[in-house]
């Protein structure tokens, strides 16, 4: 495969006397999956956050497109390309889908001297997009607050793709659906992995990230444990190693394989 | 993929969501109730009409800023105080210290923009609610409104404006009268009576269109186009609607808020100025209330109060049916004191609609 679109080597991040990140090693290359695996607290939104430019990590180095790049703020990694999906503030419910897809760079036409929003760029584009994501919405101006919660992270996912991000972060983008809008919701990030966009799919359910992952990073205790390709690594292993214990097999074990 | 379980939308259920509806139904029935019983009593006589579409004017021009800084996600509530403040500054500057009418207007202008910007940075810079850093202004500008004016003149009412403002090219913008000439020409084919006697025997009753009414239509359509049609508007929307999502997206939220909070004050000084001239004074107790009545008509005009949802037009719809009942009122010979019974009910009855309108938009229990 080709070298990576952005990679972090060694990444530590302490906020006063607590370490949250202790050397974390993770990479994303054009067209692929990556998963980072970890249990709650083992650091994954801390990373996450320094990925996308929010916190500035205490040691170690970040590259983008082999170049060492350090991010100020949310906006250095967007003008690098790298988008990020959060779980919950993606969207805002009272705006119509074109509004919230559009914020921040609103597609604008002259009148005389002033500048208005053209809607009728923005609703058009915006339909496309989210046809090309398997959804076809009834009109763009309905309100984001009635679309199902996988639609609204494929409008945020359709939205960062069409503003040109490289990398696509996702922050648990499964966790609170339901199966069926999971499934399109994982149908999307291969659509978007198909593209060349390298996506970073941050889970902590491991058949979600079986389903769609090229590559596994598991995380815990703010370490991540090493890489495994597709094909190298079961899911209980998976499992096994973000629990970071045996308890769990042993509890699996009892329970017949089911978690 | 269309879900065969989401119901078609109904014409009027996408009435509905429009968040004008209720203050269009509102105003509808205001007027229909008040051709009714005071179809004969000269309230819809040029006269009667100019009267409450002053008063309409005029809760209209302060709405419009309640209105964009309601969406943007906050709340001044010093607005009233502004106007007192604002009313005095002019009137100290240009009686008490000579200083020509425009000078003064354009002082006032700085001043009150200033103090809007002095409010939004401390809603932005401490995190504290605007509710309560505008409350500390409600106080601290009535108090040295009060206090500069009794300093400067002894009283808390200066006058002596009148004088001033003839011929004072910026005084026209806010006190004059405008399109004379066709009112006279409406008077001259019957639609408006004349004065039969009297030293203004032959002209028309209602002299032309006063200056604080273009005002307000002014206002009204900019804040309509800035916030429905421009990038602005969207931001306006989208910091009210959730800060956090708009900062993740890049959208200068503080800038957007202090912008807002700047403009509420703006409408506020257009009101004093208007006001101080209509009157050719100041007086301290100006705008006693004005930033509740504000809310009000914003509210009944269908925006949230959470912000995040509203509409400029609402809000001058709104504002008509606050200047039509209370005026109607008066015309009717109703119980003035019943009119604060019908704000509060009708307040009551705005909020609980939006509430239900909001869970339909964002399909919440």
């Amino acid at each position: 495969m080709s070298a990576p679109l952005i990679e972090l080597k060694s990444i530590e991040k302490h906020f006063g006397p607590v370490i949250a990140l202790s050397g974390v090693t993770f990479d994303v290359k054009a067209g692929e999956c990556h998963c980072l695996l970890g249990d709650n607290g083992a650091g994954k939104s801390t990373f996450i956050k320094t990925m996308s430019g929010v916190h500035k990590p205490s040691s170690g180095e970040i590259l983008v497109d082999g170049k060492k790049i350090a991010f100020e703020s949310p906006r250095d990694a967007m003008a690098a390309g790298i988008a990020t999906v959060y779980q919950d503030l993606a969207m805002i419910p009272l705006m119509s889908v074109t509004r919230n897809f559009w914020m921040g760079r609103e597609p604008e036409k002259r009148f005389g001297p002033f500048k208005f929003i053209d809607f009728d760029k923005a609703n058009k584009v915006t339909l496309e997009e989210m046809a090309s994501m398997g959804i076809h919405l009834r009109g763009a101006e309905q309100a984001v607050g009635t679309l199902s919660g996988g639609e609204r992270q494929t409008v945020a996912i359709a939205r960062a793709v069409y503003f040109g991000a490289k990398v696509l972060i996702l922050d648990e983008p499964t966790s609170a659906l339901g199966v069926r809008q999971t499934s399109n919701v994982l149908a999307t990030i291969d659509k978007v992995r198909k593209r060349g966009i390298g996506v970073v799919f941050i889970t902590h359910n491991v058949r979600h990230a079986m389903a769609v992952g090229d590559r596994f990073t598991v995380l815990n205790r703010g370490k991540t444990l090493g890489t495994a390709k597709r094909g190298e690594v079961k899911p209980e292993e998976l499992q096994d190693l973000m629990a970071g214990g045996k308890e769990l097999a042993e509890l699996e074990g009892s329970l017949g394989g089911t978690i | 993929m269309t879900d065969e379980r989401i119901k078609q939308v109904s014409a009027l259920r996408r009435a509905m969501i429009r968040p004008e509806l209720g203050a269009t139904a509102g105003t509808l029935l205001v007027f229909l109730f008040f051709l009714l019983i005071a179809g004969d009593s000269g309230m819809f006589a040029p006269a009667g009409i100019q009267n409450w579409t002053v008063v309409s004017a005029q809760f209209a021009i302060i709405a419009v800023g309640a209105c964009l800084l309601m969406i943007a996600g906050e709340f001044d509530i010093s607005v009233g105080s502004m106007i007192g403040f604002a009313g005095i500054v002019i009137a100290i500057l240009s009686v008490q210290w000579g200083l020509p009418v425009w000078v003064s207007i354009l002082a006032a202008f700085v001043i009150c923009v200033a103090l809007g910007w002095v409010n939004g940075m401390l809603v932005i810079k401490t995190g504290l609610p605007s509710f309560i850093v505008t409350l500390a202004f409600l106080y601290i500008l009535r108090g040295l409104t009060i206090w500069l004016s009794i300093l400067t003149t002894r009283q808390t009412i200066i006058g002596g404006v009148k004088d001033l403002v003839q011929n004072d090219w910026l005084a026209f913008l806010f006190g004059g009268v405008v399109l004379k000439d066709l009112f006279a020409w409406f008077a001259d084919i019957g639609l408006i009576e004349k004065f039969v006697a009297g030293t203004r025997a032959g002209q028309p009753v209602v002299e032309g269109l006063p200056m604080l009414v273009v005002w307000a239509v002014v206002l009204v359509i900019f804040g309509h186009v800035l916030l429905t049609r421009t990038k602005f508007g969207n931001w306006i929307f989208a910091s009210g609607g959730d800060a956090q999502a708009a900062r993740y997206v890049g959208v200068p939220v503080a800038r957007v808020k202090i912008l807002m909070f700047m403009f509420s004050a703006f409408c506020a000084c257009v009101f004093a100025t208007c006001q101080v001239i209509e009157f050719g004074s100041a007086a301290a107790d100006r705008g006693f209330m004005k930033e509740f009545e504000a809310i009000i008509c914003v509210v009944i005009g269908g925006t949230l109060l959470t912000g995040g949802y509203g509409s400029v037009i609402g809000a001058a719809l709104g504002a008509i049916i606050f200047g039509v009942v209370q005026q109607g009122l008066f015309f009717t010979g109703g119980e003035s004191s019943l009119f604060r019974v019908f704000l509060g009910t009708i307040l009551l009855g705005a909020v609980l609609f939006n509430t239900y309108i909001r869970r339909m938009i964002t399909g919440e229990r």
